[in-house]
């Protein structure tokens, strides 16, 4: 094999949570105006699906770009137990005055996994919020 | 007969919580699903109703007809909503997606114009979890 052959892996896992969509900064007007029937009061909810996406070279003696076992142990233990069937604006302390948008939940996810992979991959987020809606970062 | 099957879809926030237990006890039944701060899903709703298709149209109801009818009297009453807070036809009774079936089936019956049979209310609350109700007479009413 080519000793640069830079390879993608895939792990998909998924979440349950309530939120809303709110800008604590503005009024309730305003908000109600820019994020609609996403900003009613009592929550709504989606099923997640995230993509985690790791690029690098396969390891010489495993063949793996990283064990698919391991980051999905690590997905759950640092993202699907911290937002699985939780309330992203209540429960999920890096929303407490960041909006919940999949965009920001892309990147918080992106932030918390980041320092747990080596250096020498790439990582990038895929996350579905609806089958139709769904966002990547980085970009 | 032909069935004929309209899907909708809405976002709903919910929890799974019995107001008469104890927080405990909530959490040893229901696990997660009770959290009180809720949590939420992407609900799949198919509607299906059954007839003989009309001479004139071939249709056994018109699927836009239907989906309006799905969209202005469910839809509107459940999307981006909180089922146990928001939403009348649930109210007194456990958030659960067997209940919010019923629920619909009970809202939707009366909607549709004769020769339109109703024949299935199916709701899938995750791609893994699905439940569906053919209209038997609950043993409570």
């Amino acid at each position: 094999m080519n000793q640069h052959s830079r390879v993608a892996v895939f792990r998909r896992e998924h979440f349950n949570a309530a939120h809303r969509l709110h800008n604590t900064a503005l009024s309730d007007e305003e908000n109600k105006r820019l994020f609609g029937k996403c900003n009613l009061p009592h929550y709504h909810g989606h099923n997640y699906e995230l993509v985690i996406k790791l690029t690098g070279e396969p390891d010489p003696v495993t063949g793996y770009v990283y064990d698919l076992k391991l980051l999905s142990d690590l997905v759950q233990e640092k993202i699907v137990e911290r937002f699985d069937h939780k309330n992203l604006n209540l429960d999920v302390a890096e929303f407490a005055s960041l909006n919940p948008t999949a965009e920001n939940i892309a990147v918080v996810i992106y932030r918390i996994l980041r320092p747990e992979i080596d250096e020498s991959l790439d990582l990038h987020i895929r996350l579905y919020e609806t089958p139709r809606n769904f966002v990547e970062y980085p970009a | 007969m032909v069935y004929l099957t309209r899907a909708e879809h809405f976002n709903a926030a919910h929890k799974v919580s019995n107001p008469n237990w104890t927080k405990e006890e909530n959490e040893a039944v229901f696990g997660k699903c009770a959290n009180e701060n809720w949590h939420g899903h992407n609900y799949d709703l198919y509607v299906t109703v059954k007839g003989w298709p009309n001479p004139d149209t071939g249709f056994i109801y018109d699927a836009k007809k239907l989906s309006k009818l799905i969209r202005e009297h469910i839809i509107e009453a459940l999307d981006h909503k909180n089922l146990n807070l928001d939403v009348p036809f649930m109210q007194g009774k456990m958030c659960s997606t067997e209940n919010l079936a019923i629920g619909i089936w009970q809202q939707l019956l009366p909607l549709l114009p004769e020769g339109v049979i109703l024949h299935a209310i199916k709701l899938q609350e995750t791609p893994t979890i699905y439940v569906e109700y053919y209209g038997e007479k609950p043993p409570w009413e």
